[in-house]
């Protein structure tokens, strides 16, 4: 029987391993699951709560206990943070901030709306989204849309500091949410289809000055890798691991962006990222394994110095973004118990690594229908250990430029997407949203303009053959690398769940269904349509008492592009549409908060 | 030089091209009344704006097929697969309908906005520009339904004349 426990973040003692900072009360607010203080839900990124108030036997009873309109029509990411009587809202672009009463039905204590270009939305590859807001030393960070940082007081919403983290007429925009680690704070960037330079960089807590930058890939020094200290797979990476591994300067075009989730560990005192995809979709343009794009990274929070880093998909051809999030847990993996870290990739695969050394665990398919690799090899003796075995039948690159590859799964949309997964320590299962997708791939040759998208493929999704559903939620076993159970959905599953001591698990649909299974069997137990398609995260919270569930509507992201029209159908030749929905069928656009509770 | 000077130039000289042919076309193939084909294998209305080909099989003309390509790189990201539109930005296979050749030049070479809804302006993008012909006449197409979604299965060659231009667009 396998047994698992939570990361030690969730443990408490370990907070004594630094000086007392600032932000071990953040990480106290963390263990009170009765608040909601990450977007991530903790450190680990679980998205488990010990609340158990609604579980499987009465949430079938759940009804809207009160609604919130953002005001904002647009795809709605992210979720909200709730912090003693106060539950703080953000939107996409404009980026508005609402800190609501709880005490006095949601009204609003204060609005903060930032000024920002207009000129950013269209840089933005794939909608306005944003993926909310973190909270540490009575300051809440948004990260707007312009790469503008800003450091709000909680109680008043006034600017306490801001600076800017990139530059939107080069391409350089942001989506992603932001983790505070004692007293700094981290932040991504995006830009893969403009052809950035990406990065993570730290600002100190207090002053927002600039602390620490690491680039995805570039010279050493630029990176912040140790040619010696640094791993691959438990081998240290050399010097120019990344200059190598480009032609010419390519690599200053080369993506690698951050724009997904952080996690945490502070026993280890290590924060872990992914990185995206190599600038343009042309392969032919960008020879060699262009590291460190697709990577997962460890790195010390204090220095940005890397310990190790793990590149899931050298060479990408297929835009398979590595930037998903990375969850903690402590797993028995033969016998023995490990710090691993799991990873849901875009590419179709699961990896479950040893989070302390980088060592590679499990990688296996979260869907059967992957098919652009066969495998990973894991023979640690082997010279492509670690590394996919692509097929060659599924290589846009081995096919070259102005050639459509037919029929690859996952599609670019990724087996799973930002949307992220959750895990119950009770049932020692993930539950993983996912897309159900598949893609023809056309390269072709693209020059890059500064500021102007940098993609270079045309791309046509559409369902696997002979299914008519684009979407899965799996409870999938980390340990084994094995689905155990999954339940089809007619679109993508672009919202991220929540696992809950109640042995019920939560997801949203893109129709605009909250829907609630048991975290057992699968089985639904609760289902209502909200006003719009579900793209944001599902939280939960207390409240005098009393479990509240609370989750954003407003329907849109890569979703609301792909699927707003509905996808063609393949095996009806000539490109005809075959019987596959239109997602504008089922819902519209929206931006709302809804909290539901058991009824008195 | 300014890319997208040099870009209206071109365009200049194509339309004054095709004006000069639509008056001694006749052995070329009209699908419509009034529509030419030049020797570019790009076919012209009787006002000398670029349009469509469909052959009688379903066959694309080349102009098509590169429009259906540079759209779903470059446009679909926001307008959404084959014009059909996305949650935030117009399908652009409905907007053809109204939008005659010339507005549509305009707001990609200019951009345009309102609110939070941006059109950006493409006018220093080869990407975009170099092919703007291709892509209108792609939508067009499947504005007036001369097309189905998807990619077309069916294409004639490419002819020198685009890799001509492709090649003196891109300054190579």
């Amino acid at each position: 029987m396998l047994r698992v426990t939570l990361a030690t973040v969730l443990l408490g003692t370990v907070a004594l391993a630094w000086p007392a900072q600032a932000n071990d009360e953040l990480m106290e607010l963390m263990e009170d699951d009765n608040l909601w203080v990450i977007q991530t839900g903790d450190y680990a990124n679980t998205r488990y709560s010990t609340l158990d108030q609604i579980n499987r036997d009465n949430v079938g009873d759940l009804r809207v206990d009160w609604t919130f309109s953002t005001g904002v029509l647009r795809g709605h990411e992210g979720g909200p943070l709730v912090l003693g009587d106060v539950m703080y809202v953000h939107t996409p672009f404009p980026n508005i901030v609402y800190a609501l009463d709880l005490n006095d039905n949601g009204r609003i204590i204060w609005k903060y709306e930032p000024v920002q270009d207009p000129e950013v939305i269209p840089v933005m590859c794939c909608d306005t989204v944003n993926r909310g807001l973190a909270y540490a030393d009575d300051t809440i960070f948004l990260h707007q849309a312009d790469t503008t940082l800003v450091a709000l007081d909680a109680e008043t919403g006034e600017e306490k500091w801001k600076v800017v983290n990139g530059d939107p007429k080069k391409g350089e925009t942001n989506t992603a949410t932001v983790i505070p680690i004692r007293d700094k704070v981290l932040v991504g960037i995006s830009g893969g289809e403009f052809g950035a330079n990406c990065h993570v960089t730290a600002y100190d807590i207090e002053s927002g000055d600039q602390v620490w930058r690491a680039y995805s890939q570039g010279p050493d020094d630029a990176m912040l890798v140790d040619p010696e200290e640094t791993t691959h797979l438990g081998k240290p990476i050399g010097e120019n691991s990344s200059l190598d591994t480009w032609e010419g300067d390519q690599w200053q075009l080369g993506g690698g962006c951050t724009w997904g989730w952080f996690s945490y560990d502070p026993d280890l005192d290590l924060v872990y990222y992914g990185t995206g995809n190599p600038g343009t979709w042309n392969a032919a343009q960008r020879p060699g394994d262009n590291r460190w794009t697709m990577t997962i990274m460890a790195r010390n929070p204090d220095t940005g110095m890397a310990k190790w880093l793990y590149q899931k998909t050298p060479h990408d051809e297929w835009d398979y973004d590595g930037v998903n999030e990375n969850i903690l847990v402590d797993l028995e993996i033969d016998g023995e118990m490990r710090k691993v870290l799991v990873n849901f990739d875009r590419n179709g695969f699961a990896y479950t690594l040893d989070r302390e050394t980088g060592e590679l665990l499990v990688a296996e398919k979260y869907d059967p229908i992957v098919n652009w690799a066969s495998h990973v090899d894991m023979d640690p003796e082997s010279d492509t250990y670690g590394r996919p075995v692509v097929v060659p039948e599924y290589s846009t690159a081995q096919a070259g430029e102005d050639v459509n590859v037919q029929g690859i799964c996952p599609a670019a949309l990724g087996t799973k997407d930002q949307q992220p997964a959750a895990f119950s320590p009770k049932t020692n299962l993930f539950y993983v949203p996912t897309n159900h997708v598949c893609m023809d791939y056309e390269p072709y040759r693209v020059a890059y303009t500064a500021g102007q998208p940098y993609v270079g493929a045309t791309v046509s999704m559409y369902p696997p053959e002979g299914d008519d559903h684009m979407g899965n939620f799996i409870a999938w076993d980390a340990a084994k690398g094995e689905i155990v159970w999954s339940i089809p959905e007619r679109f993508s599953v672009w919202s991220g769940a929540l696992a809950t001591a109640g042995d019920v698990v939560f997801y949203g649909t893109l129709e605009g269904y909250l829907k609630a299974i048991d975290s057992e069997t699968g089985d639904e137990l609760f289902s209502f349509k909200t006003p719009s398609g579900i793209i944001g995260n599902v939280t939960t919270y207390t409240h005098d008492g009393k479990q509240y569930i609370a989750v954003l509507s407003g329907v849109g992201g890569w979703a609301g592009i792909g699927l707003a029209a509905g996808l063609t159908d393949p095996t009806a030749g000539l490109g005809a549409v075959g019987g596959y929905s239109a997602l504008s069928n089922y819902t519209a656009l929206g931006g709302q908060l809804t909290v539901f509770s058991l009824p008195e | 030089m300014n890319f997208s000077l040099r870009f209206l130039h071109r365009t200049a000289a194509l339309l004054l091209g095709a004006a000069l042919l639509t008056g001694a076309a006749g052995e070329l193939a009209a699908q419509e009344e009034g529509v030419t084909r030049g020797e570019d294998g790009k076919s012209y209305t009787e006002e000398g704006t670029p349009t469509y080909h469909v052959g009688e099989d379903g066959t694309v003309d080349w102009y098509i097929y590169q429009g259906f390509r540079r759209y779903h790189s470059e446009c679909h990201v926001c307008h959404g697969p084959d014009g059909m539109g996305s949650t935030f930005a117009p399908a652009l296979a409905n907007s053809l309908k109204r939008l005659d050749y010339y507005e549509f030049m305009d707001i990609v070479v200019n951009g345009r906005g309102s609110g939070n809804s941006v059109m950006p302006s493409f006018g220093d993008n080869p990407n975009v520009m170099c092919y703007i012909d291709d892509i209108y006449i792609y939508l067009k197409a499947r504005s007036d339904d001369a097309i189905p979604r998807g990619r077309p299965a069916k294409r004639e060659d490419k002819p020198d004349a685009a890799t001509e231009a492709e090649d003196a667009c891109f300054g190579t």
